[in-house]
């Protein structure tokens, strides 16, 4: 955790964690709008790892599937089921593509949170869940338009049946607001600020572990760093727990986007 | 004439705006998971669709709570 590289470093002194974690020192192209640092390259690392995987998996599927191509047949099967045939019902088909490789790739860019060596969630940074939650935009309001056109499909999303007439001054800018503007942002904002604010947690944890453990003032100290240390690793399984939730909601949510924009009626 | 301080605050104000803005947010997600379990008690062959809408309910209800901890980064003042 670089934190810990941080104390070591600086001795004795203890510092929280900030919003530098997620800054880290640029390695190449520095000073360019293509900066590459850490987080970049876990994220090119965990982007071609799923590729592999789904490439290794499926390259030459075999009617009785070997091991791997078990394991990516689960793995897939489990978007298909739970997210997108039972939001979506028989549209789930067309749609279990985009929702599996949305799945994946935001469980692999959550996990590296809490996998050793990397310990950077590479959604902490704002550009990855803001690029998932555009394409998540286009891909519910194109299904809405090729379904019902572009008149039917605004006109139902904005001016909601069965309400009085006077009711739309009202009425209207909130659904414009909620469903085009609030929809993407809430999506990657809930990503970003979960990942971030769980990496802090465990980055404060195990610090104030190094610091109580490696620089008592108080013979009692170590003592409570074994007991802080435990605890960081209790929210480390949390935070599995939570990696998995998040890429469920994310995926969750799209598939009801996509589901609200493919209904006849609104 | 002079400023009087009648009451100061010192310290972190952020940390003190998270705690009241998770109140909300924590009595709502309580509510939506009690009332799931409450669903599921109920009606156990309605578990999955339940289990469905509870998470998007705590999806909501979370956004709020999560925006406070975005926030206190924010706007350091």
């Amino acid at each position: 955790m670089s934190g810990i590289a941080v104390l070591a470093s600086e001795g004795d002194t203890w510092s929280p964690p900030s919003l530098a974690e997620f800054f880290p020192p640029a390695i190449f192209f520095e000073g360019t709008p293509l900066q590459i640092d850490r987080i970049n390259l876990i994220g090119f690392l965990m982007t071609g790892l799923v590729a592999l995987f789904f490439v290794m998996a499926f390259r030459n599927p075999q009617v009785v599937p070997g091991r791997l191509q078990n394991v990516g047949e689960v793995a897939v099967d489990f978007v298909r089921t739970f997210i997108a045939d039972e939001i979506l019902g028989k549209e789930g088909k067309k749609y279990a593509p985009y929702l599996a490789t949305l799945f994946f790739m935001i469980l692999a860019f959550n996990i590296t949170g809490i996998t050793p060596l990397l310990n950077m969630p590479v959604n902490a940074r704002i550009g990855y869940p803001v690029f998932l939650a555009i394409t998540s935009y286009v891909v519910f309001n194109w299904a809405g338009i090729a379904k019902q056109g572009v008149g039917t499909y605004f006109k139902g999303n904005l001016f909601i049946p069965g309400v009085p007439k006077v009711m739309y001054v009202l009425l209207t800018p909130i659904e414009a607001l909620s469903t085009f503007v609030l929809r993407p942002v809430t999506l990657s904002l809930r990503l970003m600020v979960n990942m971030l604010a769980g990496h802090l947690m465990l980055v404060l944890f195990f610090s104030a572990a190094w610091y109580f453990i490696f620089f008592p003032n108080h013979f009692l100290q170590p003592v409570l760093g074994i007991g802080v240390f435990g605890a960081g690793f209790a929210f480390t399984l949390f935070e599995l727990l939570i990696v998995v939730i998040q890429a469920y909601i994310f995926t969750l949510l799209t598939a009801v986007y996509i589901a609200g924009a493919v209904s006849e009626h609104h | 004439m002079d400023p009087v301080n009648l009451a100061e605050v010192t310290g972190s104000v952020a940390a003190i705006g998270y705690g009241l803005a998770a109140i909300g947010p924590g009595v709502g997600i309580g509510i939506v998971v009690g009332k799931a379990i409450e669903g599921m008690a109920r009606q156990p062959e309605m578990t999955g669709v339940l289990r469905t809408n509870m998470f998007l309910g705590i999806a909501f209800t979370e956004a709020l709570a999560l925006i406070g901890v975005g926030l206190g980064f924010v706007w350091q003042g």
